[in-house]
């Protein structure tokens, strides 16, 4: 019997290697668990259960994947069938990973919750009274949930790291350029990235090594500079670990959060890393606004080819051409991904370009010389990765102001380009918190090292108490 | 500056979304708020600073200009809403 | 103009002849069956991702060096936002405050001397799709029932050279322009066909008083698809505008459209909206410095520029002589021609060699500078003969030179006789004062003398009898 809420992709593996279990038990097995888990945790918005010698993997719903369904959790999108595959999918395919199926997430991305999908919300396997985070909630929760080995999802803000850590599973935002972009329905395109979301750091580097390297469909890639390591072993001698005061005293960090992040900071300390205060005073000032007006502008851009023409939902208007267009996009977005256009439209237009998008790219400027001050002195930086627990479904969907405060911690080190990781280091009110790592451009294997040595050291259990 | 009901609906006809009438006022203050919050990048003083668009400082990323197959026009127009004669129909403009 | 002085602008779209498009690999070809060369990235489904053409890259390099530009160290790519059915992504990728070349000037012969017309920038783009409108009058917009979209044309490559408002007159327009065309055409980087849109001209048009300061308000003529149409056009609406503030009335800033049939000038409808095209950088697109290298390559590909070979053979020949030869190719072979009567040269290449449609590149200089020398003294039809066989790879003139004509008074008049004698009802009208009618005896002489009768006795002796 295949414990999925426990097998890791790298035991997952080692089943078929071993030839104790087929590719098609091992997807049985996971399939099994969705149909008994998934209606209440509703991970997944369309199962496909190929069939396939590899581990089995989850797509967040804005990976395109030829002849499967791909919505972006919009009804924009609804009936949309990809004529190709993106890249990261292809990988996958080529590294025999089958498609288990396409996962919920916050409509088009933007959100924090995942209550913004088109679909209905996913519930967090911790307590499905709570949401998973967001936007790449269903991955997470089908990875915690045990309904996926693994599961790729999309960054923008913080859209791998706070749902990892809201679900007590490891999530990846890779340095930007590292993954290639191409098939992925765009949100802000200077800083989205593709990332794994997975029950350990190894079978993060694992999957990460998978997806990662140029791409001649993507002009922003870049070759990895190094090979991805899996790490291995605890020590963290020689690691100088930088803890930004804002980062970790900011308002709104919940006590208990701050409580698990300072126990983890303190263990380092104990693994051999020589740990030191420092500080990002703009970044975290300045870092929320300024996402809040460089992605808007571009998904304004990015949201304009949903027109009807093409693809994708068109109203039934007895008018124009642009009655046509206001129509179809008046229906087919969601109120979320409606606010950010119409901000970024603002943001951009003539007379406000300056004060607001010209602004906000200086001010961008500011914040990656901060980070790279920082790691002229440290090989990482810590923080909470979400200043709180997971919150209740319900309980900020009428604020989108408080919702945009969940990514107050993930957005400096995004709008720097610079990789994080969030592994999950202990509970609050029975609830996961996460721990975030940022290194420098291209440091995804040292994040890897810390994340893997303190992954050990902690001893997290990344199966729901609950489930047990 | 406040956000007023002429630029919502200004923005609104260059992004092409149709507010129905009753929820202008809405999505006025919404975007009053959201605007004000943002607006706090303007407290700094970064005449001197240059802008970041790209996070990567990369240069002449392009392709050689060899032709790739194109899809077959099915495939091509398998997802439109309303093909027609080998191409996409759309009502007439400003008809 | 009587003191009035026009200030013309030129802006030209130029369809560069790569293999495939700006953005994605589809062939770029002309006249295929709708929808046939489209791929997802040119129907900007979801997730795709422009990556740039370098060759066409280079030739916008190349094109730049020819128009004496400079060329940028770093050009940047940007979104110009806007909806219509042909801009599949909601927006152009354009260039905008960075373009590839800047700051040039195109020197163009004219009848008082070299006018230098400056060039603002030459930059690189991605043409529309084409749209077909269907039902209401002759495939115009107005009326149409609907629109079909076929994205064959979308993203082809497109340089639009923005001319600083230095041209004076309708003709130097249209010289400008007919030098561009051989320009690029020589550059072998475009078809430059107006008929076929890949060479496309609108006009800024405005006037002022002679010695006056600054300008005066702008009209715009768009879409002129001639040379002529150019010419006739500009200079109608310079008259219009003439006319306007000499009856104390003032002109309006709008968009005007040449109707060539009517030699009218009419607005076109007016767009409700004010344009804002909220250009910001394309993100998807990393900066172009083009390298020394590919700069220099480009440099070394160009020849004498066309405005240089007009000067040159301004002095052999006039300047519509010139112009004539430059822009239409043949002044290679002309150069090639021995001869001391110039013009009967380039008169001979202008006409009757390209009516006869033989290639001029194929020609043996040599043996048509004999023919040109003897084109008195042989006979018309022989002369005419040789020309359509000059192209032939073993082409001499010596066959045909061994034909004289019959100048021999006493074996034409017979057959004169016979012809008076023939039509004793156009004699009279002659007579009785149609003396147009003598080409139509010269014409019935040379018929029954297949050709060899020499015109100028034939003249005489027509003359002579009729006269009598
Ligand atoms: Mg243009
Ligand atoms: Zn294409």
């Amino acid at each position: 019997m295949i414990d999925t809420l426990r097998l890791t992709a790298e035991d997952a593996a080692g089943l078929l290697e071993r030839g104790e279990a087929s590719g098609d038990e091992l997807a049985g097995a996971y399939l099994d668990a969705i149909e008994a888990r998934d209606p209440e945790l509703h991970a997944y918005l369309h199962v496909v259960g190929e069939q396939g010698e590899g581990v089995p993997i989850a797509h967040k719903d804005v990976i395109t994947t030829k002849g499967i369904p791909t919505t972006a959790g919009s009804k924009i999108l609804l009936g949309y069938t990809p004529v190709f595959d993106s890249t990261v999918a292809a990988r996958c395919k080529e590294a025999g990973l089958p498609i288990l199926g396409k996962t919920n997430l916050d409509e088009l991305a933007m959100g924090s919750s995942t209550e913004n999908s088109a679909f209905g919300p996913t519930r967090n396997p911790w307590d499905p009274e709570r949401v998973p985070g967001g936007s790449s909630g269903g991955s997470a929760a089908a990875v915690a949930g045990g309904l996926a080995p693994w599961a790729l999802g999309t960054d923008t803000g913080g859209s791998v790291k706070q749902p990892a850590s809201l679900c007590g599973v490891v999530g990846l935002r890779p340095t930007y350029g590292t993954v290639s972009r191409y098939g992925i329905v765009a949100f802000a395109s200077s800083l989205d990235q593709v990332g794994p979301l997975t029950k350990t750091v190894r079978d993060n580097a694992r999957l990460y090594e998978i997806i990662a390297g140029q791409d001649p469909c993507d002009s922003t890639t870049v070759e990895l500079p190094e090979p991805v390591a899996i790490p291995e072993g605890e020590d963290l001698t020689g690691v100088r670990i930088g803890v930004p005061k804002e980062m970790n005293e900011a308002e709104g960090i919940d006590p208990g959060v701050s409580a698990s992040v300072n126990a983890a900071i303190r263990l380092a300390e104990e693994l051999g890393a020589d740990v030191e205060e420092t500080s990002l005073p703009r970044s975290v000032d300045y870092g929320l606004a300024c996402y809040y007006l460089v992605a808007p502008a571009e998904a304004s851009s990015n949201l304009a080819r949903y027109d009807g023409v093409r693809y994708g939902h068109r109203a039934a208007v007895d008018g124009d051409l642009t009655a046509l267009y206001a129509r179809t996009r008046w229906e087919g977005f969601g109120a979320e991904p409606k606010r950010r256009i119409l901000l970024g439209t603002y943001a951009l237009s003539a007379g406000y370009y300056d004060a607001y998008y010209g602004q906000a790219q200086k001010v961008r400027t500011v914040i990656a010389r901060e980070h790279a001050a920082a790691f002229e002195r440290f090989d990482v930086l810590v923080s909470p990765t979400s200043p709180t627990v997971a919150f209740r479904i319900g309980e900020k969907a009428e604020n989108p102001l408080a919702m945009y405060l969940s990514d107050l911690l993930t957005i400096p080190a995004n709008m720097a380009g610079l990789p994080g990781l969030s592994i999950p280091c202990g509970l609050s009110d029975g609830l996961p918190v996460g721990l975030q790592l940022i290194g420098p451009q291209f440091s995804e294997n040292a994040l890897f090292r810390v994340g893997h040595a303190l992954e050990r050291a902690l001893g997290f259990d990344f199966v729901p108490e609950r489930l047990r | 500056m406040a956000i007023t009901r002429e630029d919502v609906l200004h923005v609104a006809a260059l992004a092409r979304l149709e507010i129905p009438e009753g929820e202008v006022e809405g999505v006025r203050e919404q975007l009053g708020a959201i605007l004000e919050a943002v607006g706090k990048v303007s407290e700094l003083d970064l005449a001197d600073v240059e802008p970041t668009s790209h996070p990567l400082d990369l240069v002449n990323q392009w392709a050689e200009d060899e032709p790739r197959p194109s899809l077959p026009r099915e495939e091509a127009l398998a997802n439109a809403p309303d093909p027609a004669d080998g191409s996409f129909r759309v009502p007439a403009v400003g008809g | 103009m009587n003191g009035w002085e026009p200030v013309i602008g030129l802006e030209i779209h130029v369809q560069l002849k790569t293999r495939t498009k700006m953005f994605c690999r589809c062939e770029n070809v002309w006249g295929e069956e709708p929808n046939t060369r489209t791929c997802p990235v040119c129907l900007a489904h979801p997730g795709t991702l422009p990556v740039p053409n370098k060759t066409a890259i280079e030739w916008t390099v190349k094109l730049g060096l020819a128009l004496d530009c400079e060329i940028a160290e770093r050009a940047l790519f940007h979104r110009k936002n806007y909806f219509y059915p042909d801009l599949p992504k909601g927006y152009q990728i354009s260039q905008y405050d960075v373009p590839l070349c800047s700051e040039g000037r195109f020197v163009v012969p004219g009848p008082d001397g070299d006018r230098e017309i400056g060039i603002v920038r030459a930059h690189l783009e991605e043409d529309a799709a084409k749209t077909i409108h269907v039902g209401g009058a002759a495939g115009r917009i107005h009326g149409a029932e609907y629109s079909l979209v076929d994205f064959n044309r979308g993203g082809t490559p497109l340089v639009e050279i923005v001319a600083k408002p230095d041209v004076r007159s309708g003709e130097e327009a249209r010289r400008f322009l007919q030098l561009l065309r051989q320009t690029v055409i020589e550059l072998d980087i475009s078809d430059a066909e107006m008929e076929k849109g890949s060479l496309r001209c609108d006009a800024n048009v405005s006037v002022r008083k002679a010695g006056e300061e600054g300008y005066r308000t702008k009209t715009e003529l768009k879409n002129m698809n001639s040379f002529k149409f150019v010419a006739d056009g500009i200079a109608v609406e310079v008259e219009r505008q003439i006319a306007r503030y000499q009856a104390g009335e003032e002109v309006m800033q709008q968009t005007l459209h040449f109707d060539p049939q009517t030699g009218t000038i009419a607005p076109l409808r007016s767009k409700e909206e004010a344009h804002d095209y909220r250009y910001f950088p394309e993100p998807d697109l990393v900066a172009v410095a083009p390298p020394a290298d590919m700069v220099e390559r480009a440099r070394a590909e160009i020849g004498e520029l066309p405005a240089a070979r007009i000067r040159r053979l301004e002095a052999e020949v006039d300047l519509d002589l010139a112009y004539g030869l430059v822009t239409s190719g043949r002044d290679a072979l002309y150069a090639r021609v021995p001869g001391d009567d110039r013009r009967a040269v380039a008169n001979v290449l202008m006409n009757q060699l390209a009516a006869a449609g033989v290639d001029p590149a194929a020609v043996d200089g040599a043996e048509l500078g004999r023919l040109v020398a003897a084109r008195e003294t042989i006979p018309r039809q022989t002369f005419l003969d040789a020309l359509g066989a000059s192209a032939d790879p073993d082409f001499t003139a010596d066959p045909y030179l061994a034909e004289t004509t019959v100048s021999d008074a006493a074996a034409l008049d017979p057959v004169i006789d016979g012809i008076l004698a023939a039509n004793p009802g156009q004699v009279e009208a002659y007579r009785g004062g149609k003396e147009g009618l003598l080409g139509f005896f010269v014409g019935q002489v040379m018929k029954e003398t297949q050709g060899k009768a020499d015109a100028r006795v034939v003249n005489e002796r027509l003359r002579e009898k009729l006269n009598a």
